[in-house]
């Protein structure tokens, strides 16, 4: 079993919990306005990497993973390329390393995304934007789709942290937390909720590529921005929780 | 022997032999908690360290160094004693008769002391000139018998920072011995063994040894005559706490005085001295605080300790570095940590003194060690930057349980084995001799075997490497035989009687040669291999550079294709070097580990195969070049991790910088991470980690405006700097090298 790979990030420690090996895999159905990876959209340009071989890398930080660590399958998109994801999976459950999957909960068929989460330990789920009309609009996709794919995850009691890239004027409004927590508020797998600020440090990856970047005249988002607004997130989720 | 200042502590062997190792296990303390019982400084710790403060602020605003001393030549009682502020200070003693003023220590040659006080405005005095009229130095001895050869290689730079013309350290004195029996039992114990060696052949190797031991006695004298000038007598075992500290510290401070070494390591006192602090506060003399304050003051004087150097010694050696490495933690062999509250508590200086490169402290982990103190010594990496890690579970085996490191990564037995320093080859720039026939592009020096240079367009790997080959043994020969002279001088009119005194009589020697620019030959070997590299000739017909087409495995992605290639290189080199015998029968080591001279050594080489240009500095150490890692952090660790430590005895330097973000959100995270990735680096066997935390902007704020971080502290090459006594350009080079970053 083959598939495209982008390129691995051997010390991941953003992307779930612990020291992780995160491996980046080609190929995007969205085009969200203030994508950091340009370069990995088109599936074509990865590199072709059979799973046993991606598994035989990963396993070369096993000594760094501890406890909770192990590898994170990011994109890109990885449900583009779920059959590859589930034999990687499989094999790294084999080898005793935790798997993660950092997706959107676009671009699999029904057919083969039950067999991945059946492989899947932890999901990473990037919930774009909280309306309908903004996710089609910033990113191409359907907000449906995502919850959609939340409401499969918490059947199957997969844990799950939610992420979400705060932009400014797109979703840094107190409106946007209010959609949110209603969104997660009957979720039991949503086990965090992590708001990511928004870099341009992508800019140069834009141009490279001579993609014009949507959002250049955007400002970046503080981190204490973040922060703050992480925390009123919280306090509204806690708040519908209990009204449940 | 037994003596009423032991009371209260366990076990025989100790007491009938010097055997300080057999003390530790039979009285230390194991601790497994964490953190929390440290105390702060105390009012009168404050105040002693601001009056120090002051100091250091003048002597940085006077460029670097307060005072010269040009009267006296540095010995142990050639100066009245000295004081900062004698009503508070709990140990004492400094160098010279005032705090931070350097003496002077003409035994490695005169005429690098004349240069050394000319570097900073002063004149050596016509009395010390005077005097050295009639002496004969190291660095004398060694021009007498270098060949033509030899000072060849050292000029154009195929083998540079020779320990010829300054003391060449890396020998650690068994200081505890001071305060566990005092000076009278140790020169009985010297004066036994050199009667003994009178029975036996009298032939050079023991007229040399009966010779030293002479000498050792005399100096075990003069340092008690040096403490009685200070008011102690350490003709006894230390009686308490408080003296166990001073007297360990007048061994150290003898040390200091008598040798300007490049590196004066400290040893391993932190869990000796646990066990006297321990036993004061069972008696009830001694709480937290009061241990503290004394670790406290102890640190204060080890980071007053000053050498005066030369212009050229500081482009090798940038910063002002001392090398007062102090090894804490590691494991028994029985298993058990050697983690004690001391452990923590000289780490803990880092707090109550502030940040600070000095002394060099090096954790000697082990998967074994407690999770609290792996956690602390995490923390403390995370806020300060300032230390440093070597791996105790590689060592242990080999040297036991009771070994420290000098300078940065040389492991030793404490008391039981001590080291002939030799500097370093620079590998690429053999690999351009070798290319042009033995003759140096730059220089236009001609050394070793004389061939036609390299003929083809395009190197070839297979012709490459048999030039390679060629001139490896012609150089690991020159290279044993210079370190040959070197020593033998060094023993003949350098020879260090105080720390040599600290040491059992006999003595296991290693020999450490070290090569640099590791990453940029295997790199450049790669380039021949797997990409097109064509020539490009000067007038001459001489290869000035490369044009270099294709891709090529880079050093430091955890590919084995080229991974392979610098291992190959060191299994090589150590084989050379072990075909020619050495000076004393030593142990031939060898270490991948480049101090700051990376830059020097980067600066006297040609523009090489792997795309290199001419002059750019090399990476530290046996860290890959400067973001070539396109895999991330832990790929790049994984390559050094195949770097094999059973033929690279004197250790495998890897310098890592990682900003905090990419390290975990939290300071709690990122400390888990750290950890996290110290276990799985060891466990790979690797040797040596420097950990920064930080992000390159804070360097670069620095470096356009100093007083914005003051005591700003990075860790370099084994060592720790105040990253303003670095020059611009290595200041620069430490901007320019990877900072593992999140993307």
């Amino acid at each position: 079993m083959n598939g495209f790979v982008h390129s691995f990030e051997s010390l991941g420690t953003l992307d779930g919990p612990g020291v992780r090996c995160v491996v980046f895999l080609q190929g995007c159905p969205l085009r969200c306005v203030y994508c950091h990876n340009p370069d990995t959209w088109d599936k074509t340009k990865g590199t072709v990497f059979s799973a046993e071989e991606v598994v035989r890398r990963v396993s070369r930080y096993r000594a760094y993973f501890g406890e909770f660590g192990g590898i994170t399958v990011s994109g890109g998109e990885p449900l583009l390329q779920a059959e590859f994801v589930t034999k990687i999976f499989r094999l790294c459950r084999e080898a005793g390393i935790h798997t993660v999957l950092d997706t959107s909960g676009h671009g699999a068929n029904a057919a083969n995304l039950m067999p991945l989460l059946q492989e899947t330990d932890m999901v990473l789920l990037d919930v774009k934007m909280t309306t309908e009309q903004d996710y089609a609009e910033k990113t191409g996709g359907s907000l449906r789709q995502a919850m959609d794919f939340l409401s499969l995850l918490e059947r199957q009691r997969i844990p799950v942290w939610i992420r979400q890239v705060v932009v400014p004027g797109i979703t840094d409004s107190q409106e946007n937390l209010f959609r949110l927590a209603d969104l997660l508020a009957d979720k039991e797998c949503v086990q965090k909720v992590e708001f990511l600020p928004f870099r341009k440090l992508c800019k140069e990856k834009y141009d490279q590529l001579q993609i014009p970047f949507p959002l250049d005249r955007v400002p970046e988002t503080t981190d204490a921005f973040c922060e703050e607004y992480s925390n009123r997130f919280y306090e509204l989720w806690a708040s519908k929780k209990k009204k449940r | 022997m037994d003596h009423k200042n032991w009371t209260g502590f366990s076990g025989e062997k100790w007491k009938e032999n010097i055997d300080v190792r057999s003390f530790i296990q039979d009285n230390y303390t194991p601790y497994t908690g964490d953190e929390s019982f440290l105390s702060g400084p105390t009012e009168r710790t404050r105040e002693l360290f601001s009056e120090f403060e002051e100091l250091l602020r003048q002597e940085q605003e006077k460029g670097g160094v307060l005072d010269v001393d040009t009267e006296h030549v540095s010995s142990l009682t050639n100066y009245q004693p000295a004081y900062l502020d004698k009503d508070r200070e709990l140990i004492v003693g400094y160098q010279t008769e005032k705090p931070l003023t350097r003496g002077v220590n003409p035994f490695g040659g005169i005429r690098m002391a004349r240069s050394a006080c000319e570097a900073y405005g002063y004149k050596l005095s016509e009395k010390v000139e005077e005097e050295f009229t009639y002496r004969t130095t190291h660095n004398d001895g060694v021009y007498r018998v270098y060949s033509d050869e030899m000072r060849k290689a050292r000029k154009c730079g195929v083998i540079t920072g020779l320990p010829d013309a300054y003391g060449r350290g890396r020998i650690i004195g068994d200081y505890r011995r001071v305060a566990l029996y005092g000076i009278d039992h140790l020169i009985e114990e010297k004066k036994k063994d050199k009667a003994e060696i009178a029975l036996g052949v009298m032939d050079t190797d023991t007229i040399r040894q009966s010779e030293e031991l002479f000498q050792q006695i005399a100096f075990l004298q003069k340092l008690k005559e040096m403490a009685n000038m200070y008011g102690y007598d350490i003709s006894e075992p230390a009686a308490n706490a408080r003296e166990a500290v001073q007297w360990l510290y007048f061994g150290y401070l003898g040390a200091i005085k008598e040798q300007n070494g490049a590196a004066m390591s400290l040893g391993r006192v932190s869990t000796f001295l646990d066990i006297y602090f321990t036993r004061d506060m069972e008696r009830g003399l001694l709480d937290e605080t009061g241990v503290q304050e004394l670790v406290d003051d102890f640190v204060m004087k080890l980071r007053a300790a000053r050498h005066l150097r030369t212009v050229e010694y500081n482009e090798l050696f940038g910063g002002d570095p001392m090398w007062i490495t102090e090894s804490i933690g590691g494991v028994g062999e029985n298993g058990k940590p050697l983690v004690t509250k001391s452990s923590f508590r000289f780490l803990h200086t880092l707090y109550n003194l502030g940040t600070a490169p000095e002394p060099n402290l090096t954790v000697l982990w082990s998967q074994k060690l407690p999770e609290p103190f792996k956690r602390y010594c995490a923390r403390v990496s995370v806020e300060t930057d300032a230390i440093q890690y070597e791996n105790d579970d590689l060592m242990r085996p080999i040297y036991g349980d009771d070994y420290a490191i000098a300078c940065c990564v040389s492991a030793m037995k404490v008391g039981k084995q001590m080291q002939f320093f030799g500097a370093r080859c620079n590998l690429p720039k053999l690999l351009l001799l070798a290319l042009n026939g033995g003759r140096d592009q730059l220089t236009g020096i001609q050394l070793g075997p004389q061939m036609e240079p390299y003929a083809g367009e395009t190197l070839d790997f297979e012709a490459v490497r048999g030039r390679w080959h060629i001139y490896l043994e012609w150089l690991c020969k020159l290279y044993v035989n210079t370190m040959n002279v070197i020593h033998y001088m060094h023993d003949k009119y350098a020879y260090e009687k105080t720390q040599m005194a600290l040491h059992d009589t006999d003595v296991e020697r290693f020999m450490a040669f070290g090569v640099a620019g590791l990453s940029v030959l295997a790199d450049s070997f790669s380039a021949i291999r797997y990409a097109n590299v064509k020539v490009v000739r000067d007038e001459n017909g001489l290869i000035e550079g490369f044009e270099t087409t294709g891709e090529f495995p880079k050093y430091g992605n955890d590919d084995d294709r080229v991974d392979q290639i610098a291992k190959t290189a060191l299994e090589e080199v150590y084989s050379q070097l072990k075909r020619n015998p050495t000076y004393r029968g030593a142990m031939h080591t060898l270490s991948v580990l480049t101090i700051t001279s990376n830059v020097v050594y980067g600066k006297k080489t040609g523009a090489t195969p792997d795309g290199r240009v001419k002059g750019q500095p090399f990476a530290p150490g046996a860290n890959p070049m400067h973001n070539r890692e396109h895999n991330g952090a832990l790929a790049s660790l994984n390559s050094v991790a195949k770097m094999p430590y059973a033929i690279c005895r004197d250790g495998i330097s890897n310098t890592f910088s990682i900003t905090p973000d990419t390290l975990g959100k939290t300071v709690e995270q990122q400390v888990s991470n750290l950890v996290g990735i110290l276990d799985g680096y060891f466990a790979q066997n690797a040797h040596h980690i420097n950990v920064n935390v930080l992000n390159r902007q804070k360097l670069m704020e620095a470096y356009e405006d100093p007083q914005k971080y003051p005591n700003l502290t990075i860790r370099v090459s084994g060592y720790a700097v105040n990253f303003h006594r670095l020059s611009k350009e290595q200041q620069k080079e430490v901007i320019s090298r990877t900072f593992h970053q999140a993307m």
